[in-house]
């Protein structure tokens, strides 16, 4: 599916694997919560990146202490709706200093991309259907904000920085 | 009347180039989001969460848009703006809500962008007013003028607004969420009744910190917000409130709508453990990144330096003469001039609750003529109550009079302040799509009923709420009298409380009394209720404290009887 990395399309190097597929020999591999769980000596084993996707009521420390063989966290949301995700973006960066890459995965608006940028998300898996560039452009940016968070380009006096 | 140039500029935020380009940023892009609805590129399911996030509603009869005023407080230019606005994109005028907000209820929705770039230049905008994120943060309406306020709270207001604007961790929480604060020990932004409310205090060194309240609120299920900290210092408090949001964000109910205000999860795992979790995720994020830096504090506290008052006597015999001479000025001047810390100058109450009106409807003249007023008498500043009600915060007694011939002239100097015909009531039916009855014919009713000014007197403070359904916008729950519409078989029937209290000390829900009852009985019960509380006071003793010393029994037999 197409993914928007830094503000542009970029193309997916990822597999996701359904729970039932074999494991590839090589090749980016995102597997699911429980798979990481029971198969996690195996996947770590291989030579190649592998990363697990967090349901949206998976808390931050859900991947535990095998945080640092992750290569990338995808965080489902559901439905634009459910914040959940932002936070868990937040603590897996700043909690648990995750510094792979971090994606999400689902129901989300253009509008939110920056909230998603600046709560330590690299990339967004769009919706199905949806047009990357089309989807970027939707949103105008907005180059201030008012509260300390990931990724702040400089203060911009009081509780001001800049963004984007 | 001609206009005066403003003396002195207002205790506001003053936005630089910074503010106002993050707002033009803003109002560009709503504006490709509407392009985008009008020509179909966006459905109304996928526009509707980018409206709401800036304020606007879909009513039962047209648009309504919700302009924030930060914790109430607005400039004559920016008043004269909402005036300008109101004619040209409304019928001419505006409602003043118990959120301190205004909202326009006629609005076309190709006219957003424009409304919204309107208020761009006006240094506004309708951020925030609605959606499941931190809403408009409110306080006393007296704030910097009561001579009980300890702290001024517009200063941590401000600095919330700021914080929480397009706060990107918490736009999309389970629900709204609201927070409250008050510098004095007289609360007068019912502090408890919010998702998280905050007292500002001083310690025995003169430090300034806070008392936390979370998990008030009102609606389906009215909850007292207990407290979870009696004093966090002052530069902790934004890693405290990022603590509860990331605490609530994470745990609050997103299964069920009515279940998902942060009031549900405290009460559900205690606020014993809920302050626990709060406490623990502080812990680990207090530190330099979240410091509220006392440079800032400061720098933001010179924006509401008082302005520059003159040495007055404390009495002004000009104010005491006109007392004296003029009945109907001192009966204005009895409910709505309020004391003020400064000698020589009160704080006034502008009703905007006249005899058989709308609560909170202001027409757009006369939002040019309070205008006018505040440059020539109050510093060019106006407050917003959430009472519905105006507030000039810093007049000279010696132009009380002068100002009340002002409001005269333009039909607002309605005597009634914080008196029985002083009414909240939602939008109600005539407006909302979830109301199951009307709100302000019945406030028009009642207040025709207590229309003799020297009967409302008699009876003294006596708060009546209404609300059109459950949701309680009209804060009926802390109503000393609350009125609640319901539908009973497709009609409408309002359901009555007593004994509600949205102070500080004293806070408390409203007890049901009796069935529910059509307008005409409800309005007769109304009276019966306040007959018998006459009939049962002592000399002195305020409807809530006979209530309170005599029981609910005699006033529920007034409302059975209505029947
Ligand atoms: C006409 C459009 C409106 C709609 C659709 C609406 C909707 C709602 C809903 C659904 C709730 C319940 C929230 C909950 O319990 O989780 C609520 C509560 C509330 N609303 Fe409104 N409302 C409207 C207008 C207003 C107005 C005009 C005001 C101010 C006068 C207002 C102020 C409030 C307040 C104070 C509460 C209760 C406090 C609380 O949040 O617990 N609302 N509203
Ligand atoms: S209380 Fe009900 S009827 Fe009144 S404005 Fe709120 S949602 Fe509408």
């Amino acid at each position: 599916m197409p993914l928007v990395k830094d503000g542009r399309p970029a193309a997916d190097t990822w597999t996701t694997l359904a729970d039932d597929a074999p494991v590839p020999a090589d090749g980016a591999v995102i597997v699911s919560l429980a798979r990481w769980r029971a198969e996690r000596a195996a996947l770590v084993a291989r030579t190649a990146p592998v990363g697990v996707l967090l349901p949206s009521d998976a808390p931050a420390d859900a991947p535990g202490d095998g945080i640092a063989g992750l290569a990338l966290i995808a965080v489902a949301f559901p439905k634009f709706r459910d914040g959940r995700g932002f936070t868990t973006a937040r603590r897996l960066r700043e909690e648990f200093g995750f510094t792979g890459t971090l994606r999400a995965v689902g129901d989300v608006l253009p509008d939110q991309y920056q909230f998603l940028h600046r709560c330590g998300f690299d990339e967004v898996e769009l919706p199905a259907g949806r047009d990357a560039a089309a989807w970027i452009a939707a949103a105008g940016p907005i180059t201030v904000a008012y509260q300390a968070a990931l990724r702040d380009g400089g203060p911009l006096g009081l509780l001001r920085r800049r963004v984007a | 009347m001609t206009y005066v140039a403003p003396r002195h500029r207002a205790g506001i935020y003053h936005y630089d180039e910074i503010d106002r380009q993050f707002v033009r940023e803003r109002v560009a892009q709503f504006r490709g989001q509407v392009e985008r609805r009008l020509r179909g590129e966006l459905s109304e399911d996928e526009f509707k969460p980018l409206r709401l996030m800036n304020g606007l509603y879909l009513q039962l009869h047209a648009y309504m848009l919700r302009i924030a005023i930060p914790y109430g407080v607005l400039s004559s230019t920016q008043l004269r703006g909402l005036a300008r606005i109101g004619r040209r994109h409304d019928k001419g005028y505006g409602h003043f809500t118990t959120r301190q907000n205004l909202q326009y209820n006629w609005i076309g929705l190709a006219d957003t962008p424009d409304i919204l770039a309107e208020l761009a230049e006006i240094d506004m905008h309708a951020i925030q007013t609605s959606g499941n994120c931190i809403r408009n943060v409110t306080t006393d309406q007296f704030a910097g003028a009561a001579p009980d306020e300890v702290v001024d709270p517009r200063v941590y207001a401000e600095i919330l607004r700021q914080w929480s604007t397009l706060h990107p961790e918490f736009s999309f929480l389970p629900r709204k969420f609201k927070i409250a604060i008050t510098g004095a020990p007289n609360d007068r932004a019912a502090v408890r009744v919010h998702d998280v409310g905050l007292v500002t205090k001083r310690d025995g060194d003169g430090n300034v910190g806070f008392e936390v309240y979370v998990g008030g609120g009102l609606g389906r299920s009215p909850f007292i917000a207990p407290k979870v900290r009696d004093w966090l210092p002052e530069e902790d408090l934004v890693a405290y409130l990022e603590a509860v949001l990331r605490v609530y964000n994470q745990y609050g109910r997103r299964d069920n709508i009515y279940k998902a205000r942060i009031k549900i999860l405290v009460h559900q795992i205690g606020v014993a453990r809920f302050a626990e979790q709060v406490e623990a995720e502080f812990a680990r994020i207090r530190g330099p990144f979240y410091r509220l830096d006392p440079v800032l504090v400061d720098a933001i506290r010179g924006h509401f330096a008082p302005p520059p008052f003159e040495a007055l006597p404390a009495v002004s015999e000009a104010y005491e003469e006109a007392r004296r001479r003029d009945a109907a000025f001192a009966a204005w001047a009895t409910s709505s001039v309020h004391a003020h810390r400064t000698p020589g100058y009160a704080s006034v109450t502008i009703s905007l609750k006249p005899v058989g009106g709308v609560p909170g409807d202001i027409t757009a003249d006369q939002m040019d003529a309070v205008a006018d007023l505040a440059d020539r008498y109050g510093f060019g500043e106006i407050r917003v109550t959430h009472e519905q009600n105006l507030v000039l915060a810093h007049v000279r007694r010696n132009d009380l009079h002068a100002l009340w011939q002002g409001l005269a002239a333009a039909g607002l100097a309605s005597a009634n302040a914080g008196l029985v015909t002083d009414i909240i009531a939602c939008p109600g039916l005539d407006y909302c799509s979830l109301a199951n009855a009307r709100s302000i014919p019945l406030a028009q009713e009642i207040s025709r009923r207590f229309a003799d000014l020297d009967r409302q007197r008699a009876i003294g403070e006596l708060k009546i709420k209404i609300s059109g359904c459950i949701n309680a916008c009209g804060h009926h729950h802390v109503g000393h009298i609350g009125i609640l519409g319901v539908d009973k078989k497709g009609e409408e029937f309002y359901q009555i409380t007593l004994g509600g209290n949205a102070e500080l000390a004293g806070a408390a829900i409203g007890d049901i009394a009796g069935p529910a009852l059509t307008a005409d009985d409800a309005v007769d019960a109304v009276e019966a209720v306040v007959n018998r509380y006459l009939d049962l006071r002592t000399p002195g003793e305020r409807f809530i404290d006979t209530l309170a010393r005599v029981g609910h029994g005699p006033f529920k037999e007034m409302v059975n009887a209505a029947r």
